[in-house]
């Protein structure tokens, strides 16, 4: 293991084990934060019992599907709008100002237009992500040199064609920034909408248990979303690494 | 007799400046140039004569404003030819394919059967020096080694024409000098018809049969000039006297259009 790695590891067990010997001995009141050991004892109780099972399910289906359109839609809008210069001269001031807009007031609206259910906090999480899709879908085309969009025509390759084998691949390091940051917006916005206003999924239970001074199961959710968004997130960083290692970048 | 493979008639390239409050640019021409199967051409001039626009032009990248481009007697008209090939000055590797699948690629895209993909690209490899280097990524090659990347995988499509544009700009006199003995070797074995662009008087008049000599921008033909070279040439002829006369030939017809060039940015 890299010295790196050895040192962000000690600091994060020495930051876990102060927090552990602080709640036991009570510097942290109980009342506020619970033992990391509890916090993960917990957790383990409550999935084994099945009690989270379904809002964890509710959840993370209403994250894939807005991760995975705000995905899909944000590539093909970045790619219209290097496309179309003009275009993207248009919107550009709107995409630089997007996320000084507070989209969950948004949120009562979808309510009341498609009621209390997990279509609304999904349209959040996918309005939180498809901007950083598209942007990071325009710089990573940006870096496209103009000698492979030449080699493309040299080789007789179609517009789908020259995307899809020449383009995509050259701008897919690029892409990956704006996953990563599609991951964490969706997360974001739909358990943020869960937390507001709705009838299940994680935020709905981590509400739920802070307002019924549930803290075992309030921290044992906290942990649960940490360790999925975290575990995605490397897994992404890591494919990261190895295509911009193929490449000479770090 | 040979034929002409490339026929070029007052070939002329405007770039319209619409919108930008500036002129137009007239960076080439009218010229006329016919290229000789199986010949190997080099042209050179001072910068921003057109030298690379004659090339793209040739190449279908861009279209003539005026006059014609034929190649093997079809008009070349706003795309590539099949039978032509290019290779850039800048790095145009595959930075997420080895070097084995970026000499591929062509070949997969255009349906060749995986075993004809097989030999042809194990012949690239060994043509050009990279078999040890088959399974690594470009970034891990020196900026020659690319270059020979992307010169096997023009050749594995075994293109009649193969247009160099400024190909060792990017390398060290020494690197260019070997890689201008490899295209050479290529040349030879392929009997392709190659067009060079270049800045190096030296390397066009070690590796080509004739030499075009462009006046600075709009780009037109001084003088084209035959170096009498045997076809199994390499860089010892730069030792060869009329090496000497050759380039500073060259260099007689270049330096006031170079002079003339820097005048016109200044």
């Amino acid at each position: 293991m890299r010295k790196a790695t050895w040192i962000r590891a000690i600091v994060l067990v020495a930051a876990i084990a102060a927090l552990e010997i602080f709640c036991r001995v009570g510097i942290i009141p109980r009342i506020t934060m619970i033992p990391p050991s509890t916090m993960v004892t917990s957790l383990f109780d409550l999935v084994r019992s099945g009690a989270i099972t379904s809002d964890t399910l509710q959840t993370l289906t209403s994250v894939a599907i807005a991760l995975g359109s705000a995905i899909a839609a944000g590539f093909v809008a970045g790619a219209l709008l290097h496309a179309l210069p003009r275009a993207r001269r248009i919107v550009d001031p709107l995409l630089a100002t997007y996320y000084s807009i507070p989209v969950f007031v948004f949120y009562p609206l979808f309510i009341a237009i498609f009621g209390l259910n997990a279509i609304p906090k999904t349209v959040i999480g996918f309005m939180y992500a498809v901007v950083a899709m598209v942007i990071n879908t325009l710089n990573g085309l940006d870096r496209v040199p103009p000698v492979l969009w030449k080699t493309a025509r040299v080789h007789h390759m179609g517009r789908v064609s020259t995307l899809a084998d020449m383009v995509f691949p050259y701008a897919a390091a690029y892409l990956f920034t704006g996953v990563k940051l599609a991951v964490a917006y969706s997360f974001i916005g739909v358990i943020g909408s869960e937390f507001i206003l709705s009838s299940g999924g994680i935020g709905y239970r981590i509400s739920f248990a802070y307002y019924n001074f549930q803290n075992d199961v309030m921290y044992a959710l906290i942990l649960l979303v940490l360790t999925i968004v975290v575990t995605i997130n490397m897994t992404l960083y890591y494919w990261e690494r190895i295509l911009m290692a193929r490449r000479g970048e770090r | 007799m040979s034929r002409s493979l490339v026929v070029a008639k007052g070939v002329t390239r405007i770039f319209e400046a619409s919108g930008t409050g500036l002129d137009d640019v007239h960076a080439l021409g009218p010229l006329d140039l016919e290229l000789v199967e199986g010949e190997f051409f080099a042209v050179v001039g001072p910068s921003g004569c057109g030298k690379s626009t004659l090339l793209e032009v040739i190449g279908g990248l861009q279209e003539a404003t005026a006059g014609e481009v034929r190649f093997d007697g079809t008009i070349v008209q706003g795309q590539v030819p099949e039978g032509v090939g290019i290779v850039f000055q800048e790095d145009a590797s595959f930075p997420w394919l080895t070097v084995r699948n970026n000499i591929a690629f062509g070949l997969r895209h255009n349906r060749t059967p995986p075993a004809e993909i097989r030999r042809r690209v194990d012949d690239a490899l060994v043509q050009t020096g990279l078999r040890s280097f088959a399974d690594a990524y470009p970034a891990q090659l020196s900026g020659g080694m690319r270059q020979r990347v992307c010169i096997a995988r023009t050749l594995v499509l075994q293109p009649h024409l193969i247009l160099l544009d400024e190909p060792f700009g990017a390398l060290d006199q020494q690197t260019r000098l070997l890689m201008g003995d490899e295209v050479l070797k290529l040349w030879r074995a392929t009997g392709a018809t190659i067009m060079l662009i270049t800045h190096a008087l030296d390397e066009a008049a070690m590796l080509s049969d004739r030499v075009g000599v462009m006046s600075a921008r709009p780009g037109r033909f001084l003088e084209i000039i035959t170096t009498g070279w045997p076809r199994n040439r390499d860089s010892q002829i730069v030792s060869a006297p009329e090496f000497g006369k050759i380039t500073s030939r060259l260099w007689s017809l270049l330096r006031e259009e170079s002079i003339r060039a820097i005048g016109d940015r200044s």
